[in-house]
């Protein structure tokens, strides 16, 4: 029988089986930043012993980073003391760092692929859920916990029990209009926040395959948004041209042969998956979220659905939205652009391209941040920071920013917000704020309009 | 460093019946910002436990003076969203030693095996039964017995067994984490190492 893509990379990494247990599985690279990286570096220190293989190892701070005047000292004592402790942990144990002011700083979903670390067929692991997005390489990448941060740090292996397989497949080309964002948000809304817990999902079908690197990222990336582990899609010419040529790409003979061995990661004709779902890009419409997980989303010319169980009528509670209502024209006052699902370049053009020329809503408040110092730099050559100038619309410094609101960046309780980012849950952007998930098309237009708008 | 041991437990239970309980609830992303494993617990469901101006809300089961004891009750798709360990740290650190619920996120049940807290998976229909039982009578009693691998209800006696997969279950029992483990087999891992350049 033949195998999945995901056998592929996975069996080619278990180091060990145990019985009826875990496999232990070899990691090929690992990214940590300054909020998930602390304690496990305590627990080396309480073994008192060395991370094991420092070069495999790649460090950012994001997650908790001002996005103005990065250059200044941070001001929250607690974020200063995370981002000086990787520093000083990294410092301790020869791992590289890209600091902040370094022109490699960024989200880590954003720069490991930018800098060519993120490679087909290898196994990526970070202590953050959205590490996912390196999948849209064709490498099996996932979200660990902090445990298993040290567990990688001491032997560069996690103990993990083997995923069941999904595939998805999307035929036909998505419409005017709708983006890699509203084909994910359309399959997690179908398929529910937990209709693919336990398993890891293979993307696949012609609304994937002609998508850019950028989109295929955003669709990964979003995996975790229906309970699955990952998602991954085969490699292709787009991948191998997107790789070549960068900082950490293989050069030479050695990109010859790496090549030759990306190309048998795909899934067998003869494989098979445990569960199988099929759709039609013809039915997906821009999408965007009413509710307080992923899962709750529609085309936005739909109306609200309507449940009556007590979580389903507690989140549109919170959401201040109605159940058979649409929720085109509702004002919105905050539009946020960035995070690892949506903050690259292509993003920001997309959004600038849509903005040019207009002026955004006086009562919106529109953040855009870049989610790495190479998308700043390459957004500020192409002279988007000036057609957002025009549109009354600041470009940001690099970080998670409002994805988390862990830093300054959080929207004020009762305000609603449009945001590119993945998670709409309660307080998810500040205490009492309300999210609505939305591509960057969507949220230029909602910029613009200062309500919910068909971005067609 | 190792875990703590569990054997069995019999507490009553703190309520919690909402679905998709996810861990930016468990635990808001600003109370992310230690650099060590400590008092995690305080700010446990912080949002829904407290109020804006950090008076506690009096409706909240954590906050409640008839639910008490070391096993907490979710609803269905529990710990979905973020991987952060510090969610499985606060419901730890809070002092419950089991979660049940009818239905867990991968990344929450592994972070909480990790850290000796039981997740336990019980049928919807057992889940319900469970949450009627202690609206009825706060005082309900629940066993967890991780050697035979059961859940009871004491008042109904209704129960039902769980899975753990053999190798988590004997961490469990004897306290033995995987880093323990892991660090015992790196010959292995560096003759892997070689087949792979
Ligand atoms: S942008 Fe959001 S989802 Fe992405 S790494 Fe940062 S916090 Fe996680």
């Amino acid at each position: 029988m033949g195998k999945t893509l995901f056998d592929k990379v996975w069996d080619a990494h278990v180091v060990e089986t145990i019985d009826g247990g875990p496999h232990v599985l070899y990691i090929d690279k690992h990214l940590i930043h300054e909020v998930t990286s602390p304690v496990a570096f305590l627990g080396l220190d309480n073994r008192g012993i060395k991370v094991f293989r420092p070069q495999h190892t790649v460090a950012t701070p994001d997650h908790n980073v001002p996005t103005i005047n990065q250059d200044l000292p941070i001001k929250d004592q607690l974020s200063k003391m995370q981002v000086d402790k990787l520093t000083e942990n990294t410092t301790n144990h020869g791992i590289t760092l890209y600091g902040l002011n370094h022109p490699y700083q960024g989200v880590v979903h954003v720069i490991g692929p930018e800098l060519g670390i993120t490679q087909p067929g290898m196994t990526i692991v970070c202590g953050d859920s959205h590490t996912a997005t390196h999948g849209a390489f064709g490498s099996v990448a996932f979200g660990i916990g902090t445990s298993e941060v040290e567990m990688v740090l001491a032997t560069q292996c996690i103990m993990q029990p083997k995923p069941k397989k999904m595939r998805i497949t999307v035929t036909g080309k998505l419409g005017k209009g709708v983006t890699a964002k509203d084909l994910i948000l359309y399959i997690i809304s179908k398929i529910s926040a937990s209709g693919g817990t336990g398993y890891f999902i293979e993307y696949a079908g012609e609304a994937f395959t002609s998508l850019s690197m950028e989109g295929r990222m955003t669709v990964c990336n979003m995996s975790i948004e229906c309970g699955a582990r990952g998602g991954l899609i085969a490699p292709d010419e787009t991948t191998f041209e997107y790789l070549k040529g960068r900082e950490f790409s293989p050069k030479g003979a050695a990109w010859d042969k790496k090549l030759a061995y990306w190309k048998t990661l795909y899934s067998d004709k003869d494989a098979v998956f445990d569960k199988e779902i099929m759709f039609d890009a013809a039915n997906i419409e821009p999408q965007i979220t009413y509710g307080t997980n992923p899962g709750m989303g529609m085309g936005i010319t739909q109306t609200v659905p309507v449940q009556t169980d007590v979580t389903y009528k507690k989140a549109l509670e919170y959401m201040k939205v109605e159940a058979g209502k649409p929720i085109i024209n509702t004002p919105v006052d905050y539009v946020f652009v960035g995070s690892c699902t949506n903050g690259r370049i292509e993003d920001l053009r997309q959004f600038a391209n849509a903005v040019k020329g207009k002026k955004k809503a006086g009562h919106v408040t529109v953040w855009i941040v870049p989610g790495s110092k190479q998308v700043e730099k390459q957004a500020i050559e192409e002279g988007l920071d000036k057609i957002l100038a025009e549109a009354g619309i600041a470009l940001r410094q690099p970080g998670c920013s409002a994805c988390l609101a862990m830093n300054d960046d959080k929207v004020p309780e009762g305000k609603l917000a449009v945001a590119t980012s993945n998670r709409n849950f309660e307080g998810r952007q500040g205490p009492g704020s309300r999210t609505m998930l939305a591509s960057p098309l969507t949220a230029a237009a909602v910029a613009i309009a200062g309500k919910i708008v068909d971005p067609r | 460093m190792s875990i703590d041991k569990f054997t069995t437990i019999k507490t009553p239970c703190v309520p919690i019946a909402i679905e998709n309980v996810d861990t930016d609830q468990i635990i808001p992303a600003r109370f992310l910002k230690a650099t060590e494993r400590k008092g995690f617990g305080d700010n446990l469901f912080r949002d829904w436990r407290y109020d804006k101006n950090n008076q506690p809300i009096a409706l909240f089961p954590l906050n409640n003076p008839k639910y008490s004891g070391k096993i907490l009750v979710g609803g269905k798709n529990f710990g979905s969203g973020s991987s952060r360990e510090h969610a499985a740290w606060a419901i730890y650190d809070y002092g419950f030693k089991v979660v049940v619920s009818s239905f867990f996120a991968d990344i929450f049940k592994g972070n909480a095996l990790n850290n000796g807290l039981l997740p336990v998976q019980v049928s919807e229909s057992f889940l319900q039964e469970l949450f009627a039982e202690i609206e009825k009578n706060p005082d309900t009693e629940v066993e967890v017995n991780l050697e035979k691998q059961l859940v009871q209800i004491a008042s109904t006696g209704r129960k039902e067994t769980f899975e753990i997969n053999s190798y988590k279950k004997e961490c469990l029992l004897k306290g033995y984490d995987d880093i323990d483990y892991l660090l015992s087999i790196k010959n292995k891992i560096e003759n892997y190492e070689k087949t792979r350049l």
